[in-house]
């Protein structure tokens, strides 16, 4: 089933949802566009993604654990956790969207992560179709549809017109609780963009790059050749694990408040050379070994552990980012991967 | 909100300590209330922690048949490890898990004769084991342990080796030291050549732990002595810090040392990258 927006304009849309509950849409910043709380005079940004990925929402770059109180040689553990409202997150991509999939399997599988968890139950996800999807986007190499981005409920922009398609449970609560401020929609405007947009992927630069099955090809993936050449340039500096939508490798630090420890747990990048170093010894000595296990780990060993399904969704922000011009892209073009064929 | 996520720690004590050597000390640790603070299999690791100094993972060293309290033997080699060899008793430390798949006692070594092979400090994660299959001494063959370290005064819990091991019915300690020493009569020399001086039968399962070195040297005797990869075991060492297979520093291949291992045996290894 879809709806429309009964002839209402977006901001009353977004003022009425965020009466009830926090929402958090893209909205342009000097900084490129970004993931805000909307508040009044706040508008959606036109730009296709955001800098950051919305991961944030529910992996968030700093979480506090717990605090601590140390009194000689007694320590009192103090969990102030909070519960988290309810929330929800508009004009989320569908690479975001599927990244939040992968977050999943990490997460929420056995030793399930409560900090994510209880965050990921809490938010009602309004992805948003990529009505102008751009150069440096390949999300369809790992079958990712941009016009049916998913979430709880889908969302397209036809002609300034706000369509709204809820998927699950939570997104059926989601269209009831706004009800009147909807109409009935016509399948064939939904069904038209969907093709429309297909159509524009279709011609994209990388849409014929295709990522190549490597789950029986572990070891000798691994003592690749390439991975030196392709390594080069890398300067380490992490931009790209930090932009990445799946990348989820944390630190857990201890911040000394002068009163109390606050234990939290961070981002962190397997491209940083003390990622694995222990006080005896550090198994990536090397700029190199720390590239190699970042794509062996998104191309290879994520897809061997979880079913085929790969750890990079194609949202391009390494293209964009990495101050040396070294993506996944290029990488996946070297290790099996169909070669572009422009 | 009271939360139960396992990167939590609670609160245990530290109730004795032991010098064992100028850099190891043993560490008893009981909960709050007198009680063992938590349930392992050998080969298991938990997380310790002191707040603002930091948390490592760290092998349980005493076997689960103690019913009363674990003990972690410990090198001091870094920020953290410091700090607990300044500690004193009754100093309160944060501990979670158990974390790892421990090793196969009543699976793959059950019945079977077994060779521990141990440099250093890599003696900690196999007493467990050790202390085990003596504790349920008829499930288990002839045990051999060499044991090798830098000097006598190297051994890890020297009055256990030599009060118990050595009179354990078909047990066999076999010690070896670097250099020679005064007052020192047994073998002088490393690990892996003592091993192919001893020449083992190829029936044995063996379990072998130390510097990663030694690990190598010896693993290349083994073979050459006739054993396979599949009937030798280890313990890995990686920088973990959630324990759980998420935060991503231990990931070797598609495994994760802290969930999946930290036991493999050599013929699982030579599957992934050589990269531990």
């Amino acid at each position: 089933m879809t709806y429309k927006l009964n002839g209402i304009q977006l901001n009353e849309f977004f003022a009425r949802v965020a009466s009830d509950k926090k929402l958090y849409l893209p909205v342009d910043t000097e900084n490129g566009a970004r993931f805000e709380e909307w508040t009044e005079g706040k508008t959606l940004s036109s730009k296709l993604n955001t800098v950051r990925s919305a991961k944030d929402f529910f992996f968030p770059q700093v979480q506090g654990i717990v605090d601590f109180k140390l009194e000689g040689k007694n320590i009192e553990v103090i969990d102030r956790r909070e519960e988290v409202k309810d929330f929800v997150v508009f004009g989320v991509r569908a690479c975001d969207a599927a990244a939040f999939a992968v977050l999943d399997r990490v997460f929420l599988s056995e030793h399930v992560d409560s900090f994510y968890a209880e965050k990921r139950n809490a938010a009602t996800v309004i992805t948003l179709a990529c009505s102008n999807p751009e150069e440096t986007c390949f999300c369809s190499s790992f079958g990712i549809d941009a016009s049916a981005p998913g979430g709880d409920v889908e969302a397209r922009l036809v002609e300034d017109a706000l369509y709204l398609s809820p998927l699950t449970e939570k997104g059926e609560a989601f269209v009831e609780s706004i009800k009147d401020l909807l109409v009935s929609a016509d399948d064939a405007v939904v069904e038209a963009d969907k093709a429309l947009i297909k159509a524009k992927i279709a011609k994209l630069p990388l849409a014929s790059l295709k990522p190549a099955d490597l789950r029986d090809k572990q070891l000798e993936t691994f003592e690749s050749e390439a991975w030196a050449e392709l390594s080069q340039s890398c300067l380490g500096c992490g931009s790209c694990t930090f932009v990445c939508p799946t990348c989820q490798c944390y630190d857990i630090r201890d911040f000394d408040t002068g009163h109390e420890v606050k234990r939290f747990r961070c981002w962190d990048s397997c491209m940083y050379s003390d990622f694995t170093l222990m006080a005896a010894e550090n198994p990536r000595h090397t700029q190199p070994e720390r590239f190699r296990q970042r794509f062996m780990h998104k191309l290879v060993y994520f897809p061997m552990n979880n079913d085929g399904v790969y750890g990079c969704v194609g949202c391009g922000r390494c293209l964009k980012k990495c101050p040396v011009s070294l993506n996944i892209v290029k990488v996946m073009k070297r290790i099996g991967g169909v070669k572009n064929e422009q | 909100m009271n939360s139960n996520d396992t990167l939590i720690p609670f609160v245990a004590v530290v109730t004795d300590i032991r010098v064992d050597t100028a850099d190891i000390k043993t560490f008893r640790v009981h909960s709050l209330d007198g009680d063992k603070p938590l349930k392992h299999i050998p080969g298991q690791c938990a997380m310790l922690s002191i707040p603002g100094v930091g948390e490592a993972m760290f092998s349980i060293t005493s076997s689960p048949t103690n019913e009363d309290f674990i003990e972690f033997s410990i090198k001091k080699c870094g920020c953290l490890t410091e700090w607990l060899h300044r500690i004193e008793v009754g100093q309160q430390i944060c501990i979670r898990g158990p974390y790892g798949n421990g090793f196969p006692v009543e699976g793959a070594l059950k019945g079977k004769d077994l060779l521990f092979i141990a440099g250093g400090i890599g003696l900690a994660p196999l007493r467990s084991v050790i202390n085990y299959c003596r504790h349920f001494r008829s499930n288990y063959g002839i045990i051999d342990v060499v044991y090798g370290a830098r000097s006598k005064d190297d051994f890890v819990d020297y009055e256990e080796i030599e009060n118990e091991w050595k009179k354990e019915d078909g047990m066999k300690v076999h010690l070896t030291i670097d250099r020679p020493q005064e007052n020192w009569d047994g073998h002088v020399g490393f690990v892996p050549a003592f091993v192919k001086e001893l020449g083992f039968d190829t029936t044995k399962t063996v379990i072998l732990c130390g510097p990663p070195i030694m690990i190598k040297l010896t693993l290349e005797e083994l073979i050459k002595l006739g054993f396979e990869n599949t009937q030798i075991f280890t313990t890995l060492e990686m920088r973990m810090k959630c324990g759980v297979g998420k935060c991503g520093r231990c990931n070797v291949g598609n495994k994760y040392v802290c969930k999946d291992g930290p036991v493999f045996s050599f013929d699982q290894l030579d599957e992934l990258p050589d990269e531990y």
